[in-house]
């Protein structure tokens, strides 16, 4: 059996496969269909400082191969989440990651302290890329100086694994990969769902209540594809590429296209079992190929 | 109460009408099916098409512990149920289930408790009926629809409790709404429950909230995931608070919703 460990910085996770904040819950929702502990990681739903209602219903619709949402980062608050979700999955066999947002530079940094201060929460995945909230940080992820200012002032209060979640609605996302990079993150993830749109024409209204929503789900997979490929080519730390994956073969392109680890969202809500399916299905691809360990077609696509 | 995912065997497909059907599924192996409690519902994975992609969420209409099986009924509203109509017998479905909260059982013997369904919303109402007989409770079933046509399984209904219809064009039973239905001035229930489309169910929830009886509704709002993971399905609460209709419902104390403000 091929070996699946990879690192993260300093993050060692027993296999690529992590699941994509928002799509997971907190794990727990989860527990009765697979079993946690075979995953690499699992990245929490997205925490911000104060709670968060979110946007009205409806917030999601079905589209061609996918799906968009605009739930707006619906949370109670990452106090809460210390006291009542934190002891609860604590002692998971995986690595628990917290995807942090915010509105401002000090909300992030409070937040991240918070965050920090917990020792069984090894990294967490800054999200400055969130499409559906005002200030939900896609405002930061959308320049290179927006997005380095969150990630500076998070540094110097986040000492652990620093993963930035980036934003595909932008022109050039390997240059803020770059920013974000020189601003000391230790990965970046990416993508965060595009912005879309779907319209009732019988109601000539929006199917989503802002208007526009988040596209998720294999319809975005060759696009985030070929930003994973961009932005391993452009930095040097560690990338995680997610979007749209939903088998083993979609996760061994990313790792192809560079990516160290990978993440499964959408897919989630189709199997609840994809995540331990994606793992093996990597494990066997290896052995049928002959290769001894993953890290060897990490960014292994052939020019 | 455990999850799972699993593929079922089609026993049979029924059409009932036109553009409603009948599933009834057993487990693959033979082996009995997982508890489940009525007004829970199902998430049944269609074929990934062009326009389906998404699980479609289907409430249990019955579970026929005898021969082990579990019942779907299903309206066809778009291309995944469609799809959902074409299997046989002997296909199998992949479920997630049972998934949500069901509704209340904790009657005393003889309390009686009336059950007001609309058009697809009657569904869920058979297996409760049923389960409220078992527990010695006394089910009465006031079903509606526009027309007779849309009144489904009413030979199941009358098997479990008096039933009662009404139908907008008078075709069937009383003529008007299930609200204006004349059993609701003669006779004292102890709860009701009721599912159907939003405006029927609160008009139900205005009627019980007027003659103090508890009420409980089932809510359907559009999901993903099921399981309280997505938070997409949100219904928002009395405190303020959203909560997921998948996890925290389907069912909810209409008290409870932002029905009455």
């Amino acid at each position: 059996m091929a070996q699946l460990n990879v690192n993260i910085g300093r993050l060692a996770l027993k296999n690529p496969v992590m699941t994509a904040s928002g799509t997971f819950g907190y794990g727990t929702e989860f527990a009765d269909f697979i079993d946690l502990d075979r995953l690499g990681g699992i990245i929490v739903k997205g925490t911000t400082l104060l709670p968060r209602e979110g946007n009205d219903y409806p917030r999601m619709a079905e589209t061609a191969s996918g799906m968009l949402n605009c739930v707006g980062l619906q949370n109670k608050g990452v106090d809460y989440f210390c006291e009542q979700i934190y002891p609860e999955i604590k002692d998971y066999g995986t690595n628990m990651i917290v995807n942090v947002s915010g509105s401002t530079v000090e909300d992030y940094a409070l937040c991240a302290e918070r965050i920090a201060a917990l020792p069984k929460i090894p990294a967490i995945e800054l999200n400055i890329s969130c499409p559906n909230v005002k200030n939900g940080g896609m405002a930061f992820g959308v320049t290179c100086a927006g997005a380095a200012s969150v990630v500076k002032a998070v540094r110097k209060v986040y000492p652990k694994t620093l993963i930035v979640k980036l934003s595909p609605n932008v022109t050039d996302i390997a240059e803020i990969a770059r920013a974000v990079e020189a601003e000391g993150a230790d990965s970046v993830s990416l993508i965060n769902t595009l912005m879309g749109m779907s319209i009732d024409i019988e109601r000539r209204r929006s199917r989503l209540s802002i208007g526009t929503g988040g596209l998720s789900g294999p319809a975005v997979k060759p696009v985030a594809l070929r930003m994973v490929w961009q932005v391993a080519r452009a930095v040097n730390i560690p990338v995680v590429g997610l979007g749209g994956i939903m088998n083993a073969t979609d996760a061994i392109e990313f790792l192809m296209a560079g990516a160290t680890a990978i993440e499964i969202g959408t897919a989630n809500f189709i199997d609840p079992t994809v995540t331990v399916k994606v793992v093996e299905g990597i494990g066997e691809w290896l052995d049928r190929h002959g290769i001894a360990d993953v890290n060897e077609i990490i960014g292994a696509l052939e020019q | 109460m455990k999850k799972y995912v699993s593929d079922l065997l089609v026993s049979s497909v029924e059409f009932l009408r036109a553009d409603y059907f009948l599933m009834k599924l057993a487990a693959a192996d033979g082996q009995p099916l997982p508890e489940m409690r009525p007004g829970q519902f199902v998430e049944v994975k269609v074929e990934q098409s062009g326009t389906t992609f998404l699980r479609r969420p289907i409430s249990i209409n019955y579970v026929d512990r005898a021969r082990g099986e579990l019942w779907l009924l299903v309206h066809i509203v778009g291309d995944g149920t469609a799809a959902l109509s074409k299997k046989q017998a002997g296909d199998t479905v992949n479920l997630m289930f049972p998934l949500g909260n069901g509704f209340s059982l904790d009657y005393a013997p003889g309390a009686k408790i009336l059950l007001v369904g609309g058009g697809v919303g009657t569904a869920p109402l058979l297996y409760y009926g049923e389960q409220l007989r078992q527990k010695g409770c006394e089910p009465t079933f006031l079903l509606g629809g526009r027309a007779a046509k849309d009144l489904l399984q009413l030979e199941q209904f009358r098997q479990i409790g008096r039933t009662f219809v009404t139908t907008e064009d008078g075709s069937a039973g009383e003529k008007g709404f299930v609200t204006n239905h004349s059993i609701l001035a003669q006779e004292h229930f102890d709860a009701v429950a009721t599912c159907g489309p939003k405006p029927m169910m609160m008009a139900v929830a205005r009627f019980a909230f007027s003659k103090n009886m508890p009420c409980e509704a089932s809510l359907e709002n559009l999901m993903a995931c099921g399981i309280g993971a997505c938070l997409c399905c949100v219904e928002k609460k009395n405190d303020g608070h959203n909560v997921c209709v998948c996890k925290e419902g389907p069912i909810f104390k209409t008290t409870e919703l932002q029905w009455h403000n």
